[in-house]
């Protein structure tokens, strides 16, 4: 007997209106985990071939893990996946805040959408109950914070969890972000223009079922332990200052974006600092259902703000770089603004905050001209860098898609920089199409190689490669002992699958002092299927193999060489860091692709990174070889 | 009205060692707003303690969200005269009056709801699976006999008041007294939210 999965699949046909169910093997269940592993292997197998991210028949797979609706710390994430329309491979995303637990109650593990509704609607799952109902007069064209405000009104029940996409999503902007509880994002890879596609405005879920745990009594032990952890010294940092705190550290270390990646120091980056921010403007931490961490840094603004009065947003450093150092922007309440914005239209705060530096350096250039910027008023000295006011207004146009500008830089600096032609494409910082997170790779080399690598564009959480250059594990400046560092990158891929397909924070990843046989006997502990440190280490890798793969299918119908997708923007190579400690310093471009293939070695795969048939077979991916 | 305050995570307070309250006094969980972060893992541990079933639908204490900024957790308070006793048309519900935990009589209670109803608090629900009415019994009834929702609770946000039975006094005003004094503060350097 199998507890914690629910073992439901449910398969929504938006076209038609079918609705089923299916039962997922517990082998399917022990192979894949949970979230990122559930999606990943459905991507595999139902997403045709070289399909536009907007096609009906790419599949929108939302999928929890074994522990939501336990005590499992962090343990209310769900993960979402389709083929992206903003890098074209894979795409997937996690949040956390209520909906895992909620979706686990009502019962299921697994949604799958396909087609595309013949009318705006949104999904409410009320325990076995689901109903598509249509809501072209009610929700379609608001916010997602109204959106989901309204369908807790219309059920009269505040514990209905709302998933959904702001006006962004439904104008397919490629930045659009799925947006719950608020303050929670599933930002990255696009997925809100994917549900926009399908007319799905919103996922609301009630559930009323009970969770049973396998070993209840060794789990009560286990988890009272690790939620006294989780409340330690390990995650100090993220009920402190949170990650804001990274502003002042990676400026010192000249490692913070700024102005649209041309340098890694900004003397005032103190106005943005986490130091700054919690003396000013956090009014209260709150936290995730069953997060003992409580990382959610809710800003305000003061009641007489000339600007911006009274607006209430949760901020975190990646919105921070993105919004600020980035565009140069040091006015702390228009960031706040900012976040609010793009949480609310629902963008991405951090490709969202990329294309907005890029739009910057565009108009500097004579790209962007005024007019595509309209009329407005505010842009009557154009679009400068530190001009919030220009830049707060470019939020909303980009997600109204209301001018030219805001059209043209709703897909990201990448489509953008094509359609403006010329040089444009030189200073777009992003890889696979995707911003670049608060970390300058000119830098750091063995981050510049674990998020060139990473499958679903520019990401720190895919292999966590910063840490080894900030911990001085590596030397940050050369690129070498590049066999140990591709080794300790390929290890970090598998663990961090792991994470994301349990589903769990990886902010409680220090919390398992034993590592991965620590986290396969909680695994057990809660759904009785026997999970080995060894086991899980593979399903890790199995599933990060079979996102590569899912890469590759997709280049090869492009006709593009996979390789040439795990690079770096032209600026990393060519325009050395302008000031402070970086000063001067760049990505060296031979000892980069050393760094890649040492990589590709380390996990198995080829020196063009296609894994080796042997790998496939050790992985449990047999059915994968001869496909690509 | 509020005698002491006994919390997980502060040094007990020392006593007048010739009178001993702890027999007398009414022991209710109060949540300070500004250390709960609306995390739910009280309502979870509830669940499964009495049940051994994961369900926030069953839990005796309740988180309730103020949007955006404000969390609390509620639970029974043990009213002098409750509501809830009066207004149970079978009568199922009783006070121990030595304890000041209200008793649900299992072969009584129907699972009507008048007592939800009638709880100014919220702090009573009627079970989904066996229609009985349930409220906090400081995990009386369950193998640990302490509440373990403070034992749980990662920010030390629920704290354990003593009231006086005798009194009588309305528990809207015996909480806004509570939530006035406020809480002890956690050890130096102890970041707890």
């Amino acid at each position: 007997m199998v507890e914690g999965y629910t073992q439901t699949c449910v398969r929504i046909n938006l076209t038609t209106g079918e609705i089923k169910k299916e039962t997922l093997s517990q082998d399917f269940c022990k192979q894949y985990i949970g979230g990122y592993g559930f999606v990943t292997k459905i991507l595999w197998d139902e997403c045709p071939k070289g399909a536009d991210a907007f096609d009906p028949r790419n599949p929108f797979v939302m999928a929890i893990g074994p522990f939501p609706g336990t005590i499992v710390p962090t343990s209310s994430k769900y993960c979402v996946g389709a083929k992206s329309p903003l890098t074209r491979r894979i795409g997937f995303a996690i949040s956390s805040g209520s909906c895992g637990a909620q979706m686990r109650r009502a019962g299921i593990d697994l949604i799958i959408l396909t087609g595309k509704a013949p009318e705006p609607v949104f999904i409410f799952f009320d325990d076995d109950a689901i109903n598509i109902i249509p809501c072209k007069d009610t929700l379609w064209g608001k916010d997602i914070w109204t959106v989901e405000e309204e369908i807790r009104n219309m059920y009269g029940d505040h514990r209905i969890s709302v998933m959904g996409i702001g006006q962004a999503g439904e104008n397919l902007a490629k930045l659009a972000c799925i947006t719950n509880d608020r303050a929670r994002q599933a930002g990255r890879t696009g997925l809100g223009a994917v549900m926009g596609s399908k007319n799905v405005k919103a996922m609301a879920f009630r559930g009323t079922k009970s969770i049973k745990v396998a070993k209840p009594k060794e789990f009560m032990e286990k988890a009272k332990e690790l939620i006294q952890l989780a409340n330690g010294k390990d995650t100090l940092k993220y009920r402190d200052l949170g990650t804001p705190i990274n502003v002042m550290k990676f400026n010192d270390l000249g490692v913070l974006p700024v102005k649209n990646f041309q340098t890694g120091y900004w003397d005032k980056a103190d106005a943005i600092s986490g130091e700054t921010m919690d003396e000013k403007w956090v009014v209260k931490k709150t936290g995730c259902s069953q997060c003992p961490i409580a990382c959610d840094h809710l800003c305000a603004t003061k009641p007489d703000d000339p600007d911006y009065p009274n607006v209430v947003s949760s901020v975190d450093y990646e919105s921070i770089y993105a919004l600020g150092s980035v565009c140069l922007i040091d006015h702390f309440p228009a960031i706040i603004k900012m976040v609010e914005m793009c949480d609310k239209y629902g963008i991405d705060t951090m490709t969202g905050g990329t294309t907005l530096g890029f739009a910057i350096e565009a108009y500097e250039k004579g790209y962007i001209t005024k007019e595509m910027l309209g009329d407005n008023p505010v842009y009557k000295n154009g679009l400068q860098w530190g001009d919030y006011k220009a830049v707060v207004q470019l939020i909303e146009d980009i997600c109204f898609r209301s001018t030219p500008a805001g059209d043209l830089l709703a897909d990201g600096s990448r489509d953008a920089a094509k359609k403006l032609g010329g040089d444009a494409w030189k200073f777009s910082c992003e890889i696979k199409g995707m911003g670049i997170p608060g970390y300058e790779l000119k830098g750091l080399t063995t981050a510049s190689i674990g998020f060139a690598v990473s499958l679903r564009g520019a990401c720190h959480l895919r292999n966590g490669s910063y840490g080894y250059d900030m911990k001085k594990k590596f030397d940050r400046k050369k690129y070498d002992e590049l066999d140990k560092r591709g080794q300790a990158l390929a290890g970090q891929d598998a663990f961090m699958a792991i994470i994301d397909s349990l589903v769990v924070c990886k902010f409680t990843r220090g919390i398992y002092h034993r590592g991965l046989p620590e986290i396969a006997e909680v695994y057990e502990m809660v759904t009785g299927i026997p999970m080995t440190g060894e086991e899980i280490e593979l399903a890790g890798h199995r599933i990060h193999d079979l996102a590569k793969c899912f890469n590759i299918r997709e280049c090869q119908v492009e006709g593009v060489e996979p390789m040439s997708e795990d690079s770096l923007p032209w600026r990393n190579f060519h325009e050395p860091n302008l000031d402070g400690p970086t000063k001067g310093w760049y990505n060296d471009e031979k000892g980069f692709w050393e760094g890649i293939k040492q990589y590709y070695l380390a996990r198995g795969w080829d020196e063009r990174g296609y894994p080796k048939e042997e790998t496939l077979k050790t992985r449990g991916l047999d059915f994968v070889i001869g496909k690509i | 009205m509020i005698m002491s305050m006994k919390a997980n995570n502060t040094p007990k307070t020392e006593k007048n060692s010739s009178i001993d309250t702890s027999a007398i006094m009414h022991k209710i969980l109060v949540v300070d707003p500004a250390r709960c972060t609306g995390c739910e893992i009280c309502e979870s541990v509830c669940g499964m303690v009495h049940d051994d079933v994961f369900n926030p639908m069953n839990s005796r204490i309740h988180r309730v969200r103020i949007e955006p900024v404000i969390n609390s957790s509620i639970s029974c308070v043990s009213c002098y005269d409750p509501d809830c006793v009066k207004a149970c048309p079978l009568s199922a519900i009783t006070k121990n009056l030595e304890t000041g935990i209200l008793e649900v009589d299992q072969n009584k209670c129907d699972g009507c709801g008048a007592c939800m109803r009638a709880c100014s608090f919220g702090a009573i629900t009627v079970h989904t699976k066996n229609k009985k009415a349930i409220m906090c019994d400081m995990c009386s009834s369950t193998i640990y006999g302490e509440p373990q929702c403070v034992e749980y609770c990662p920010k030390g946000a629920i704290f354990i008041e003593e009231i006086d039975p005798n009194v009588n006094e309305d528990r809207l005003e015996t909480l806004r007294k509570i939530l006035e004094r406020g809480f002890p503060q956690p050890p130096e350097g102890e970041i707890l939210n």
